[in-house]
């Protein structure tokens, strides 16, 4: 299936192999971890790894024959850096007021809305 | 011999490798490390091999605002938020078995489907196949131009939304401890 693709340079393949990885790392800490800032930082590594892949989606876009340049992926992610910071921040403070009523970060105890 | 392995072995491809590995095998040391303090060490070494990643990609900037931003910001926040929220740093919580298995399954399936679905994106004629030699570098005002032209909008909707959050969070976080339940 990947066999025409050559190995020996780094091409797009590799970068989107590591994004791959990085993804469902970040997936399988959310779904196992209970602390819930253990879950947060799943979150961050899957939008590290969306990150990964939309600047080498730019960089091999970047055609060599009029040398014309595309920084969209880049900037898609400096915005998504941006909405990751804010994000942790409004995570943290409803950790905290968590928190301050149960007195655990344990997310397998928020089951108040449970029928 | 030895010419044809220097040719095909260059700095870029061992640069590639050395920050791929310092990624995934910490990626991996979050997944698998049960203390939440490694957990959010393991957290920085990836930003770390992320940013490498983004240099070998041609995107300076986005590498210093990476480590910046991600590394000196929300990671603080985050190790804040450890100290915060629990009674003691080793104190940790046990998912069960069957989560963890039924995680590692669905983590598994997503990964060959990606692999899978790679090769339509690679074949792409809209994406350059062979790399050049030379790193490709562009003018860093380049930047500054796109950020502020063409995506000036979402520039501005984003600093709104950097300044309700701002407020949201402190308004959040604000201590009430008379309507404190106790434990």
């Amino acid at each position: 299936m990947l066999a025409q693709v050559d190995y020996s340079t780094i091409g797009l393949l590799h970068f989107l192999i590591l994004g791959a990885a990085l993804f469902v790392c970040g997936l399988i800490t959310m779904l196992t971890k209970r602390n819930a800032i253990g879950i947060l930082i799943g979150v961050e590594l899957v939008l590290n790894a969306a990150n990964v892949n939309l600047v080498a989606f730019n960089r091999y876009s970047w055609s060599a024959e009029n040398g014309s340049i595309l920084l969209t992926g880049q900037v898609f992610a400096m915005f998504v850096i941006v909405l990751a910071a804010a994000e942790a921040a409004v995570a943290l403070a409803i950790f905290l007021n968590f928190y301050n009523n149960f007195s655990t970060i344990d997310v397998e105890r928020a089951d108040n809305l449970k029928g | 011999m030895a010419m044809m392995v220097a040719q095909t072995v260059n700095m870029g491809s061992v640069l590639f490798y050395v920050f791929a590995l310092i990624a995934l095998v910490s990626a991996i040391g979050v997944v698998l490390s049960q203390n939440i303090v490694r957990t959010a060490v393991c957290l920085l070494f990836t930003l770390a091999g992320v940013a490498g990643l983004y240099l070998l990609l041609s995107a300076e900037f986005l590498a210093a605002v990476q480590l910046v931003v991600y590394a000196g910001g929300t990671l603080i926040l985050i190790i804040f938020g450890v100290m915060l929220t629990s009674k003691s740093p080793f104190s940790r919580f046990q998912p069960r078995r069957v989560e963890v298995a039924i995680a590692i399954a669905l983590g598994l399936v997503l990964l060959v489907m990606l692999i899978m679905g790679f090769d339509s994106a690679i074949h792409s004629r809209h994406f350059v196949q062979e790399t050049s030699s030379q790193a490709q570098r562009y003018p860093m005002d380049k930047l500054g131009q796109v950020l502020l032209g063409d995506y000036l909008v979402p520039f501005e909707v984003v600093s709104v939304l950097l300044l309700t959050v701002m407020i949201g969070a402190a308004y959040l976080a604000k201590a009430r401890r008379r309507e404190r339940k106790g434990p």
